[in-house]
């Protein structure tokens, strides 16, 4: 009987061909739009991780307390030591160390007189290191807009607009004006390397990168960073991951009295984020219920019309001797096996266009030239663990309702009326 | 013993504002080995007494039994079982499953009586031998003629050796000569096999093989007369 059954679905294109093709491209659509979702969310969240939070940031305690102000003067000392400890603690995440700071930015004349000068937010980082991933995380070749990424010490890069207002071009030669840790006055010269864009206004109005042994210098901070950033390998935050690597690292540090002693944050117990991750969350959510809900009265749609326009095959099944239980429970599995095997099919297909896509994206910044928000240029999605069984959701469990649903007819209606379908 | 036994019988179907009585006090019983014919215009109650003899249907009122069971009181397994032992149908419109063969849309009651493969296969050939499609087993139903179409229902209905046949308007879509050769096949396995044939048909091809003609008019049994089987006559 089985092997009779299968014949049937097999022959019958309209039985199984095509509801898998219909379910197929209804979980294709869930399971990439789920990781579409995903990556975009995520991607804002991402780009205020290479920026500013990292998925872990440490930083001393007092830094700490006021972070946003950037207070150098509370940064970590034996910087170098404490990396190598949370390579031990956290061997496959990256580690990173930077200092961010405020300073001055002199442009001065032909003569070496001051010819502008502005505010700056700057971030040093780890620039010319062989194997160094700090350019490619803030994807500053892609933001370049003139010249070149700093290949050697002394070399900066600012952002285009304020390069624009004070007309630098890469090869001018620029002073920074800042704080030394130690509270006296900085100054420190720099060529330009390049100019970047980042698309926003934030960063774009007034930013300096140099490399981190630059600023070390500059700022008197041998060995010493402000903050030591960690970034998970694939590239996404996970909290609860995350909250095992602070547990492990809290548990050598809680019994440090030291008034500098580090401490470790998550991304989601800095500045806003934990809302904005519970925001992106809830909007992904709701955006892949709605869709999912969506594709799931299509495909419940399908399999109610897929058990309708077999009411003719029912009646002669009942006439030739086969009870109405046998027959719906034949209709069930016949949907559980199409709705398996398109879920299935339509899943790894969405599984590979997401793929694609959280590996090329798509590069949106020539449509947002003028865009004021951080956000990142590149659109890409991201798999995560849900991705695997969401399209199973409209796939399997809307075929088998819809079939389901549609197969009560067999009981409810009387036998003769289901004969009746035969037109006999 | 009867095979089909009908006392006092009645079928009514609700309507917006009452019921419309479909058959009406119908006492009537048929043997083994009759080649009867329920005949009567449109809307007498042929096809509804075929269903309730085919336990597809119930009574509103009397009683009917078939193979001595009684239709009104059997569960839907019970009905389903009945037919599949006991009953075969041919319709009108052949209603052959287009995706299988010939040879499988026969071997299907076989499947749902859980017969093994060697059981199947014989009682498939014999079906399609006393049909003489044995060299179309497999054949699709798109590949055939109307008329053989309307000789794999006859073997699909005949191949579990049912004691009763429905047949309703079986050669309503056929030509003359198609509508004879399937008659005759009928009579040929009623002859050989005792199986009881009843026919709702208003095709009078039909009723000049027809030993017993009931004759239906607005739900009740207007005449009920026995004929002597007609000699194969060649159609026009």
């Amino acid at each position: 009987m089985i092997g009779f059954l299968l014949i049937g679905i097999l022959r019958d294109k309209s039985r199984s061909l095509l509801p898998m093709l219909v379910v197929g491209v209804g979980a294709m659509l869930t399971v990439f739009l789920h990781c579409w979702l995903t990556g975009i969310m995520g991607d804002s969240i991402e780009l205020s991780a290479r920026f500013a939070t990292g998925h872990l940031k440490v930083m001393t305690r007092p830094y700490a307390a006021e972070a946003e102000q950037m207070p150098n003067e509370l940064a970590i000392i034996g910087v170098g030591q404490l990396m190598d400890e949370l390579s031990q603690t956290a061997p496959d995440m990256q580690w990173v160390a930077r200092i961010r700071f405020g300073a001055l930015l002199d442009v001065p004349d032909s003569l070496g007189e001051t010819r502008a000068q502005g505010p700056v937010t700057g971030w040093a980082l780890d620039l010319l290191s062989p194997g160094s991933s700090e350019a490619q995380r803030l994807n500053l070749a892609s933001a370049l807009t003139s010249g070149h990424l700093p290949q050697q010490a002394g070399q900066a890069l600012i952002t285009h607009d304020f390069a624009t207002r004070f007309a630098v071009m890469p090869g001018h030669r620029i002073t920074l004006m800042g704080n030394t840790m130690n509270g006296s006055l900085a100054f420190a010269n720099f060529e330009v390397a390049g100019t970047v864009r980042f698309g926003s206004s934030a960063v774009d109005r007034g930013g300096i990168f140099i490399d981190l042994r630059d600023a070390q210098m500059a700022f008197d901070m041998r060995d010493a960073a402000g903050e030591v950033l960690g970034f998970f390998p694939k590239g996404f935050y996970v909290d609860a991951t995350a909250q095992a690597v602070q547990q492990a690292f809290e548990a050598q540090h809680n019994n440090d009295t030291d008034e500098y002693a580090p401490v470790m944050m998550r991304l989601s117990q800095q500045a806003g984020m934990a809302d904005y991750l519970a925001y992106a969350n809830t909007m992904g959510s709701i955006m892949v219920m709605v869709f999912v809900l969506a594709m799931s009265v299509v495909l419940w749609n399908a399999g109610l019309l897929g058990g309708l326009r077999r009411y003719r095959e029912f009646g002669l099944r009942l006439a030739l001797g086969e009870s109405k239980g046998h027959i719906y429970r034949t209709l069930l599995a016949e949907a559980v096996l199409v709705g398996t095997l398109g879920s299935t099919v339509g899943t790894a297909v969405g599984l590979a266009l997401a793929f694609w896509m959280q590996t090329v994206g798509i590069d949106l910044s020539e449509m947002m030239p003028n865009a004021s928000l951080m956000m990142p240029s590149v659109a890409r999605a991201a798999i995560t663990p849900p991705a695997y069984g969401i399209g199973f959701i409209p796939g399997l469990l809307s075929m088998v309702l819809g079939n389901a649903l549609s197969g009560i007819g067999i009981y409810k209606r009387e036998t003769a009326r289901l004969f009746n379908e035969l037109e006999v | 013993m009867p095979l089909i036994e009908l006392q006092h019988l009645t079928k009514q179907f609700p309507t917006g504002n009452g019921f419309f009585t479909a058959l009406k006090d119908i006492t009537l019983s048929f043997g083994e080995g009759e080649f009867a014919g329920l005949v009567g215009p449109s809307g007498s109650g042929k096809t509804t007494l075929l269903n309730i003899i085919g336990s597809l249907d119930v009574p509103t009122a009397g009683s009917a039994r078939v193979m001595g069971q009684p239709v009104g009181s059997l569960t839907h397994r019970q009905a389903a079982d009945l037919r599949n032992h006991h009953i075969g149908f041919i319709f009108q419109t052949y209603n052959l499953l287009p995706v299988y063969t010939v040879y499988q849309n026969v071997e299907f009651a076989l499947l749902l009586q859980k017969r093994n493969d060697a059981q199947r296969r014989t009682a498939v050939c014999d079906a399609l031998e006393w049909v003489g499609l044995t060299d179309k087993m497999h054949s699709k139903p798109a590949q055939l003629s109307g008329g053989e179409c309307q000789r794999v229902a006859i073997a699909r209905a005949m191949v579990k050796r049912p004691s009763i046949v429905l047949a309703d308007e079986p050669s309503a879509n056929l030509d003359a000569e198609n509508s004879h050769h399937i008659l005759q096949t009928m009579q040929a396995l009623n002859r050989d096999l005792h199986t009881t044939f009843i026919f709702a048909t208003h095709d009078e091809k039909v009723m000049h093989y027809l030993q017993r003609i009931i004759t239906l008019r607005d739900g009740v049994v207007e005449n009920d007369q026995w004929h002597s089987p007609s000699p194969h006559q060649p159609p026009n």
